[in-house]
């Protein structure tokens, strides 16, 4: 701060004992300071304990080969980022997360968006609809996903109801492509209840004598949806396309339950390979490595998005 | 924030520093006081988990030194892990059960503390009576780094009344008249599928993943994941080429086993057969179906045996180490092993007998003891086992998943676990 505000200037001479030329140290500016920062300090502790330090702590393990069975701990620079040049599996596996990421943003947003609209119309029972759509949301990951994969099973529900009316189901979980398409309907049918109640409240934002201008003037539904609807939803496409994402690269209990990053490793997400390279490699500090990688492409794509809602979303110009 | 920028990274630099130096494996000073010992272990049996207080109970009688003895149960699917993960965050424990899979990690890493001088010294101990098959794999460098507790040789359980439903002779009769083999039992299997529409074959824990399993399998065919030396792959040998065309041609072809994503469970009256350590013995308690245990069937390469081990070690860097230790030979002397021998098979040559084993063992009779349990460990082979086990598993696992289709080609997919893997061996 360059300039200070003329409040702020008046207390300074005000404190100063008269004669003497030395301010006291207590000013009001000094004991406003104070005050925001102990105002700040339970969450700067909060934040520096479990975000930063855990951060930190991260990218120093990166730089070391820690054995914990050894009870070795040494330095080795860069050797752990060399490593991720060479991995073969790597690029299977950074793929799988693409795929799995991909697959689950387009689907979760789209039909959360088209869920929103069905259930913003004014027709009897939208409230059930809602919390039948919804109710996933509040129920345990774990526990929804082994219902699943029972259901998933080769001798499963699924297959079973696909049976009675005539047709031979595959085997879900084991199937290369059928593998990673349950996991993303798994957990699309999990989260979709929640970018939907976001859109929802987008939708009963938009002021109706919009549509009813564009009625007017001869605008069918489809131009309606993408000139009034969209652009006006826009902000929360972006916010829940941000939460999607981000939330889509840290998929784990998902995987850990259907799957286990079979068959191959078609599912093997890059969470649950880093799980699976420091827990059960005991690689620690290759999967700090992993970590590091994770935490640089959330932020990257986070930012592209950020960056990108000048170009789209409607009240950011 | 300026002024305060550098204090603030300072401090960030010092906690660093701290928990980096703890992360390498520091000790604690000892503490004054009677000192608690904590075993991680993978059972929550009730009956064992009493077994093992009234051990500790008798123990802390003459050790006031010692204070609380815990015994605490880890699940058993992510047991290694979760240990580890406790390793890493400080917080091991004093004592630790260790599964075969993982007893090259554990006994080459130099965590575990040597145990030989504590047993040896141990008043009545009887050193020399554990069996130099038990302990082998427990060895590094001449030294001893965990107690073999239980050796536990894998059995066919048999539902003898899915088979007699589906006029099928038993097991037993086929061993009387030298019939029992892997070819008859794939055909005893599909017939009770097609006769009854239960499940025939499961391989207990297998489930088209847990793939070390299958030794009880391919070990008919004298098959081998790798050589003795861990250095070559055997997954492409002739021998394993054969063993798993059989397997894939039961599964796919003949149904004698369940399929890939099928459940069946044995001990829930569901399949005619399964392959598992004899300590799930217990699980048929309440059976409401008559059964039988008999060895594994035998291979073209004649009779054999599986036997999967558990070991128990002290980590060298617990404050308690020598206390633990002490435990340890207490937990296991000639006295504690025989009650241990209720629920593991001991590494006691002089306990390995039908008698000792049926006194603890009420649901298996002394014949069955005799064919699977003693002649089981006396030429038993030890479940697959490697250094850097877990990462090699896993490698296996996603290798052999191609296999797992109704058309693979076995050669090639084989061949391909061993393209994956060879770079991983003598490593």
């Amino acid at each position: 701060m360059t300039t200070t505000h003329p409040k702020l200037q008046v207390p300074d001479r005000a404190g100063a004992r008269p004669g003497t030329g030395t301010p006291p140290f207590w000013t009001v500016r000094r004991r406003d300071n104070l005050v925001g920062y102990l105002l700040i300090t339970p969450q700067l502790v909060g934040s520096v304990l479990f975000v930063l330090l855990p951060l930190g702590l991260v990218v120093w393990y990166s730089l070391h080969e820690w054995n914990v069975l050894a009870g070795t701990f040494e330095f080795v620079g860069g050797e752990n980022y060399d490593r991720l040049v060479t991995d073969a599996n790597l690029r299977e596996v950074l793929g799988a997360t693409a795929l799995f990421s991909v697959g689950l943003v387009v689907l979760n947003l789209a039909l959360a968006l088209f869920l929103a609209i069905l259930l913003n119309q004014r027709l009897r029972g939208t409230a059930f609809f809602r919390t039948v759509f919804f109710s996933p949301v509040v129920v345990s990951l774990v526990a929804w996903t082994i219902v699943w994969q029972f259901l998933l099973q080769d001798d499963g529900g699924l297959n079973g109801l696909l049976a009675a009316a005539g047709v031979e189901g595959p085997n879900w979980l084991r199937g290369e492509g059928t593998a990673m398409l349950s996991v993303v309907v798994v957990q699309v049918l999990k989260n979709v209840g929640l970018n939907m109640v976001l859109f929802l409240a987008a939708l009963q934002g938009v002021p109706a004598q919009l549509y009813e201008a564009a009625e007017l003037d001869g605008a069918g539904v489809r131009t309606r949806f993408l000139r009034i609807t969209v652009p006006l939803i826009s902000p929360t496409i972006l916010l829940t396309s941000i939460i999607t994402v981000v939330g889509s690269l840290q998929v784990f209990a998902q995987i850990a339950v259907l799957t286990q990053g079979g068959p191959g490793v078609s599912t093997t997400v890059l969470v649950y390979y880093l799980y699976q390279q420091a827990f059960q490699f005991h690689h620690f500090g290759y999967g700090a490595t992993l970590s590091v990688l994770l935490f640089a492409i959330v932020a990257l794509l986070t930012l592209v998005q950020w960056r990108m809602r000048r170009r789209w979303v409607f009240n950011e110009t | 924030m300026k002024p305060f920028a550098k204090p603030a990274a300072a401090a960030l630099a010092a906690l660093l520093t701290l928990t980096a130096c703890g992360a390498g494996g520091e000790t604690a000073p000892a503490a004054q006081g009677p000192q608690p010992l904590r075993m991680t272990i993978w059972t929550s049996n009730e009956a064992h988990l009493k077994l093992f207080d009234e051990i500790a109970a008798e123990y802390r009688k003459t050790h006031p030194d010692v204070g609380e003895i815990t015994f605490d149960p880890l699940p058993f699917e992510s047991y290694t892990t979760t240990l580890t993960t406790q390793i890493a965050g400080g917080n091991a424990p004093d004592l630790a059960w260790i599964l075969e899979s993982s007893a090259p990690d554990f006994v080459s890493s130099g965590a575990l503390a040597p145990l030989d001088d504590t047993l040896r010294k141990a008043p009545g101990y009887e050193f020399d009576d554990l069996t130099p098959s038990a302990v082998k794999l427990w060895q590094a460098e001449g030294k001893l780094y965990a107690y073999p507790f239980s050796t536990s040789p894998f059995g066919v359980f048999v539902n003898t009344d899915l088979l007699k439903e589906a006029g099928r002779k038993t097991p037993a009769e086929m061993i009387d008249e030298g019939a029992w083999t892997w070819e008859n039992a794939a055909a005893e299997n599909a017939a009770v599928v097609a006769g009854t529409g239960k499940a025939g074959m499961v391989v207990r824990d297998f489930d088209y993943k847990g793939w070390d399993n299958l030794a009880t399998v391919w070990g008919g065919w004298g098959a081998q994941p790798w050589s003795e030396d861990g250095r070559t792959c055997g997954f492409d040998s002739p021998e394993m080429v054969e063993a798993m065309t059989f397997l894939h041609k039961s599964i796919f072809t003949d149904k004698a086993f369940p399929g890939p994503g099928t459940t069946a469970d044995f001990f829930a009256g569901d399949a005619a057969m399964t392959i598992t350590q004899i300590s799930r013995a217990s699980l048929l308690q309440d059976a409401t179906f008559g059964w039988d245990l008999v060895p594994l069937p035998a291979g073209p390469k004649g009779e054999y045996s599986v036997i999967g081990q558990a070991g128990l070690g002290v980590f060298k860097n617990s404050p308690n180490a020598a206390a633990a230790a002490d435990f340890l030979a207490f937990f296991t002397n000639p006295a504690n092993s025989a009650k241990l021998a209720a629920y593991f098979p001991p590494p006691r040559a002089s306990q390995l007998t039908a008698e000792t084993l049926a006194k603890s063992n009420p649901l298996l009779k002394p014949g069955q003891l005799q064919k699977v349990v003693i002649s089981g460990i006396e030429k038993g082979v030890v479940k697959p086992n490697h250094t850097g086990q877990a990462e090699l598993s896993q490698t296996v696992r996603a290798a052999l998943d191609p296999l797992w289709q109704p058309g693979a080609d076995v050669k090639a997919v084989l061949g391909g676990v061993c393209a994956k893997i060879a770079p991983m061996l003598g490593t």
